[in-house]
């Protein structure tokens, strides 16, 4: 009798909580499909909802919605991809190979990822409006192709691999670039994925820096012209909601696909 | 970029196995040439402007005449104390900080425990436990906007249960308070997956050896899962900690940049943002960030002297 009614308030929490983590989503979702007359409504008939908003977000005059899209997609691929190849370089370096100085570059990199972000919005802002590259994809990825956390990561990684492999191709007379490429990197495809994940959802979510280094409409990334549409918009929840689920759909798609290596991703770097 | 080494060493060093190691490990050139791209990177876009703010926190610099700045010593660092505004920002982070933190932590151990559990649909609740975590900041403010709204969706399930609405994010008393909810719902899944790997290391033959002496699941998991996790509530604790004393999006995107209302979710961070962008007096700001890296600092030290020497990361 208790048991049984211990796993019924069990199931109701587990239940209850799932619902308050869709639920957002969900009407969210809701909202964005209702046409404007209805919007001020709470509920409409499911045979009432259009695609009418995702239609005008992404193909409206006022709004280059789709290139803001496009921008978030080329500055997020620039900068995973640079990051996946010079931290892993790095962390390769500062796993296997002694030289004068390691031992000081790796304490630099723990030392300077206790360093909150905000310390260099300033200098960075300044440094960046100097090279003339505010408001520009160059201004959106060079700062940030290089990452201390995924160096650490990667170097992480590498100690744990054994390194028998590596040196039986480095006698066998493959160049320590061509071992680096041809056996060491598909070795890391494990942390190399989690790091893609990592860096290519945090900089389509970013919007602290893009919110900064960005002026024109046509450089904005999604969520910096979110919060412009939110921003001027605000009587328009269907088409606010419609842009919100839009850069929201994706990553959801992406997280599904490739749940069980991003979780493991998170529980492997969060603990190391 | 590809060099390539000189075969005939080959035979010699295959082997002597001390002499085979050396040759391999040392390398200097190629230690440098792999992590050139780091050290440039790094020099040039955090350390050296890392440096130029400390310099600027003892400026009066406008980035809009840069000509006019000059050395005011620790003027920016005593300005802090009386400046007002700046008070209510840290009052408003450290009310967000501790009301987060222990909410998300615990929520965070909650949840992992259920779904270490043996229950049906393990991974549709990891994942739709983890959902929220994984999505914009800018998106899920402009959502729980929404839901808040006056005609919103949580007013209406309110009147439901006979209490009277408002308008949760423009309400002077309800605005921060909104938002903390909003940010244990937005991260309290990524903590949740920290502790569920944390949960796995537990070896299984403790719970097995407990059982067999007789302890209840209450009692194991007082003496075994909580001592157990402690390294990695540290780490937890420690992350909620930083990401809430450097809170912005939200507060942003939901008060317009301005804090409001009556800067009510006015945090040190959007506060830093609006003195170095908007006045533009680009030292103090440097002084204020200085600031927080060192209330950052303090806590984290506070929190490793609390959890004790095992936890050191």
């Amino acid at each position: 009798m208790w048991n049984r009614l211990l796993r019924l308030l069990f199931y109701t929490v587990v239940v209850g909580y799932a619902c308050l983590t869709l639920g957002p989503f969900l009407w969210s979702t809701f909202t964005s499909l209702k046409a404007t007359p209805d919007i001020n409504q709470l509920w409409v008939p499911l045979s009432d909802l259009t695609f009418a908003n995702y239609v005008n977000i992404v193909f409206s005059d006022q709004y280059p919605f789709a290139r803001w899209f496009l921008n978030s997609i080329v500055v997020g691929l620039i900068v995973t991809v640079g990051n996946l190849v010079f931290n892993s370089m790095a962390g390769y370096a500062l796993a296997r190979i002694q030289f004068p100085g390691r031992t000081l570059l790796f304490m630099t990199i723990l030392a300077v990822m206790m360093v909150p972000g905000q310390v260099i919005l300033v200098p960075t802002y300044i440094l960046l409006s100097n090279l003339n590259w505010i408001d520009s994809y160059a201004g959106l990825t060079v700062p940030f192709l290089v990452q201390s956390f995924g160096i650490f990561l990667m170097r992480q990684f590498f100690l744990s691999v054994p390194r028998e492999l590596e040196e039986a191709a480095f006698l066998d007379g493959l160049s320590r670039w061509g071992t680096f490429w041809r056996i060491v990197m598909p070795l890391a495809k494990p942390a190399l994925a989690a790091q893609t994940i990592f860096i290519f959802m945090g900089n389509w979510n970013s919007f602290m820096w893009p919110n900064l280094l960005t002026s024109s409409d046509a450089m904005y990334t999604l969520p910096v012209g979110l919060n412009t549409l939110y921003g001027e918009y605000d009587a328009f929840w269907n088409n606010i909601l419609a842009g919100a689920m839009f850069m929201t759909i994706p990553v959801i798609i992406v997280f599904i696909i490739f749940q069980r290596q991003f979780i493991k991703g998170i529980s492997t770097t969060g603990l190391k | 970029m590809a060099t390539t080494t000189s075969p005939p060493k080959q035979q010699r060093q295959r082997s002597p196995k001390a002499g085979r190691g050396q040759k391999w490990t040392r390398d200097p050139m190629m230690g440098y040439l792999f992590t050139l791209p780091v050290i440039v990177s790094l020099s040039v876009f955090l350390i050296g402007p890392i440096i130029y703010a400390f310099y600027l926190s003892f400026q009066q610099f406008t980035f809009l005449n840069p000509d006019l700045s000059q050395f005011v010593g620790l003027d920016n660092y005593t300005r802090l104390l009386t400046d007002e505004r700046f008070h209510t920002a840290l009052k408003n982070t450290s009310f967000y900080s501790l009301g987060v933190v222990p909410v998300q932590v615990s929520l965070a151990l909650l949840l992992a425990l259920i779904v270490n559990s043996k229950i049906r649909g393990k991974t549709f609740f990891r994942v739709a436990y983890f959902l929220p975590t994984v999505t914009s900041t800018v998106a899920v403010s402009v959502m729980f906007l929404f839901l808040f709204k006056r005609d919103g969706l949580v007013n209406a399930f309110l009147s439901l249960l006979g209490v009277e609405g408002r308008s949760w994010m423009l309400d002077v008393d309800f605005a921060l308070p909104s938002i903390m909810l909003m940010a244990v719902w937005t991260t309290v899944g990524q903590f949740m997956v920290i502790y569920l790997a944390g949960l796995q290391d537990i070896p299984a033959d403790l719970y097995e050896a407990a059982e067999v002496d007789g302890a209840g699941p209450l009692r194991q998991f007082w003496h075994i899962t909580l001592p157990l996790l402690k390294p990695t509530t540290f780490f937890i604790v420690v992350m909620s900690v930083i990401g809430t004393f450097q809170v912005f999006d939200q507060m942003y995107v939901i008060s317009k940049g301005a804090g409001g209302p009556l800067d009510s979710t006015l945090t040190v961070v959007l506060y830093l943002y609006n003195v170095a962008f908007q006045d533009f007096e680009m030292g103090y700001a440097s002084a204020i960030a200085f600031f927080l890296f060192a209330v950052i600092l303090i806590l984290t030290l506070i929190q490793r002297n609390f959890f004790g020497e095992e936890t050191r990361m």
